[in-house]
């Protein structure tokens, strides 16, 4: 079986079991831990775009996830709109643009730089929805976002919204592996490679950067949003600068420039912070030994682990794509 | 071939999950045991009080025989973090994967206001031991939830009264947390003190995270007769070190966590400090000895106002279970019977719960001395029985906005 075959087939039987996971009994709560992983997930493929195909190591993605969130939040409990098109275009409008206006100060500058520039502005936005109480709730949040209906459908349960944010996550990949695979897609990464000689081949390079933000945060927007729903609280630990770091945490884990890899990162994430601290006190010191371990043994992510695994299973060692270096693939 | 294998090894996974899942579900409902979801923070900044609240649930059950209104009392803990989000995860597990009967906690008043709806959704019926944000009980009450321990203003009301009255102090200088509770906690006090005729002359917000409070100090003026403040934990041990490093010299009364027995002996410059709270570990009282005796044997350390306030509302999870024998299924009506619980001899001393579920109890002012070696919050006044809405009949009270960072106006700031 192709490399191609096998990985269409691994996607359709986890799409299968992901379809079919919460008519199994599966406990209404990991049915909610499984529905925060598609949404986190999604927004840590709005990272990767980023980090894995842009090169852009952005740490104000929870501040574009969270104006996502405090966008439909703030509709939602001020001016009753509960829609659920009306939310997600309103989190999204917001997100793209707090990204536009991030991208012309953050983007003037490159690497470390730009790091801590999107540092500053991600606490910018935080010490917003810290202080501004009488918009954001302060400390507080804001609390009573009901799920909408979508048309005559109510998704408002816990299996419904499973199914919402399984249905989003899986529109989010497909668009994302599109774009990443379009031309426009392969200068990014050509952006990302040597911006120099994109810029010799006349590409303009700051414009493609701008463009990749803008589209990193509208996926950013959209976890944001199904999070408040999700939720049904949003507060400042949402866009915090932990937030963020969570964020770049998950890509690393599953696999920078996999875009897939956000899964299993979101997964590993989500349940063993969840699950981890019913067990021990000290679930933070697991956590980060857990992190070593599959960056040491791991270092191209989860996503890579099952072919790997595969592959000596079957007692064929296979180099992956995803072991070798970014500068000589 | 290769694909059919794979199919079974996809069953057998499914079949794996699925029992799983019926396995944690059987688990929930046997005997007569009551389910107690203690949502606390076991780690994140809020973990050193958390530790406290741990150790007044402990000391209530292991003084009961683990049985809490004639049931066995089983503990679930649910590590919050003191983060609304994480907070709201574990609530969760609680409700729908242990079937507690009551969740008791947190300690965050944003995880406390996070949780509510999801409360009320679930008609799940909640002890707020801690959690002091004022429109829990006051604008926005809960049916489903009881809280047994104060609002943020309750203490300051008392405090801005009495240093007008008592210390006779006429214009002071605020410094505070900026944020919820810094204000609510503020606002008390500002509202009390201006009433009776006081000038507030400068607000001073610090950052909740600060470690160099120089900035700040420098803004304080020096012609005023005291300094009002409100911090707690690391933060106000801290601003005491450094506002006496200062060597600023107006006194400084204080919301009452300023000065907490959780970190008070790690503030020798505390001396003299005049703070007024619900609890205080040095209460003359047969209930507070008793108490503190039993929990500093028990934990080596003097309790604070979170151990106190966590033990006492595990006496109102006890008599409220034994009112409704035993019967919590309806959360509502479990709430309506913990509010009706009067107690006449907690560590604090008597208290009720007004009809939006907050105490009505009494307020100590208290000064920091220096007693055989060891640092305490002296009582030197007791104001008896006080509302949530200090002597203001309830519904003018609530007409009025909230306290926030401008709510009451400033007075005298800018003359």
């Amino acid at each position: 079986m192709s490399v191609r075959r096998r990985w269409t087939f691994a996607l359709a039987a986890g799409a299968v079991v992901a379809l079919l996971l919460p008519c199994l009994g599966v406990p209404t709560f990991y049915v909610s831990l499984l529905t925060q992983t598609w949404i986190i997930a999604i927004a840590a493929m709005s990272l990767d775009l980023l980090i894995g195909f842009t090169g852009l190591v952005n740490f104000s993605q929870a501040a574009l996830f969270g104006v996502g969130a405090y966008a439909v939040a703030i509709a939602a409990t001020r001016f009753h709109v509960v829609g659920f098109l009306p939310g997600l275009g309103l989190g999204i409008t917001a997100a793209v643009v707090t990204a536009a206006l991030f991208g012309l100060v953050a983007l003037r500058a490159e690497g470390p730089g730009f790091i801590i520039i999107t540092i500053a502005l991600n606490q910018i936005m935080w010490g917003l929805a810290y202080q501004w109480v009488s918009v954001s709730g302060g400390d507080n949040g804001i609390t009573g976002i009901v799920r909408p209906h979508i048309g005559p459908l109510d998704v408002s349960g816990n299996t419904g919204y499973y199914y919402v944010c399984l249905v989003m996550f899986a529109l989010a990949f497909a668009l994302l592996m599109t774009i990443v695979r379009s031309p426009f897609g392969l200068v990014l990464k050509g952006v990302r490679e040597t911006p120099r000689r994109m810029r010799a081949l006349g590409y303009n390079v700051w414009l493609y950067r701008y463009f990749a933000l803008m589209i990193s945060a509208a996926f950013a927007g959209t976890a944001g949003v199904l999070f408040a729903w999700y939720n049904q609280f949003v507060g400042p630990v949402n866009l915090s600068l932990d937030q963020s770091t969570q964020f770049l945490i998950i890509v690393i884990l599953g696999g920078i420039g996999t875009i897939f890899g956000q899964f299993f990162g979101a997964l590993v994430v989500v349940f063993l912070s969840n699950e981890l601290s019913a067990v021990t006190q000290r679930w933070m010191l697991v956590l980060g030994l857990i992190y070593f371990v599959i960056v040491m043994y791991a270092p191209g992510g989860l996503v890579v682990l099952v072919p790997r695994l595969w592959a000596r299973l079957r007692g064929r060692p296979v180099v992956l794509a995803a072991d070798v270096p970014l500068e000589d693939r | 071939m290769m694909q059919l294998k794979r199919l079974a090894w996809l069953a057998a996974a499914s079949f794996v999950l699925a029992s799983v899942g019926t396995a944690t579900h059987g688990a929930g409902a046997q005997g007569k045991v009551f389910k107690i979801g203690f949502l606390y923070p076991v780690t994140g900044i809020f973990a050193a009080p958390g530790k406290y609240m741990q150790e007044g649930l402990e000391l209530y059950l292991k003084e009961h025989d683990g049985t809490l209104g004639g049931m066995k009392a089983e503990v679930v803990v649910a590590d919050d973090q003191g983060n609304p989000s994480v907070g709201l995860t574990q609530l969760r597990k609680l409700v729908e994967q242990d079937h507690v009967d009551v969740v008791f906690g947190p300690l965050s008043a944003a995880v406390g206001s996070a949780i509510v709806p999801y409360l009320e959704e679930h008609k799940v019926a909640a002890v707020y031991p801690i959690v002091s944000s004022d429109d829990l009980t006051q604008r926005t009450p809960s049916a489903y939830i009881a809280r047994t321990e104060w609002t943020s203003s309750q203490p300051t009301h008392v405090l801005g009264d009495y240093a007008y009255k008592t210390l006779k102090y006429r214009k002071v200088a605020t410094i505070a947390y900026d944020f919820n509770f810094g204000w609510e906690s503020l606002g008390g006090f500002i509202d009390t003190f201006q009433r009776d005729g006081g000038k507030v002359v400068k607000e001073v917000w610090t950052p909740l995270v600060t470690s160099d409070y120089s900035p700040y100090l420098s803004a304080l003026p020096h012609d005023v007769d005291a300094v009002t403040c409100s911090f707690s934990g690391a933060a106000a041990v801290n601003f005491i070190k450094q506002y006496r490093a200062f060597g600023l010299k107006m006194p400084l009364i204080c919301q009452g966590n300023t000065t907490d027995e959780s970190t008070l002996q790690a503030s020798p410059d505390a001396v003299g400090m005049i703070t007024a709270l619900q609890y205080s570990a040095a209460i003359k009282s047969p209930a507070n000895e008793k108490f503190v005796a039993a929990y500093t044997k028990a934990y080596g350390h003097e309790p604070s106002y979170y151990a106190e306030g966590t033990y006492v509302g595990a006496e109102y999870l006890d008599r409220g279970i034994a009112a409704v024998k035993g019967n919590t299924s309806d959360a509502a009506a479990f709430v309506k019977a913990i509010r009706a619980v009067r107690i006449t001899d907690a560590p604090r001393g008597p208290l009720r719960l007004d009809d939006r579920g907050n105490p009505v109890e009494n307020i100590y002012i208290r000064r920091v001395e220096l007693q055989n070696g060891k640092l305490a919050n002296d009582v030197i006044a007791t104001y008896p029985n006080v509302s949530q809405f200090w002597t203001y009949p309830p519904a003018d009270y609530l007409k009025q906005p909230a306290y926030d960072r401008t709510h009451p106006v400033c007075n005298a700031c800018g003359s």
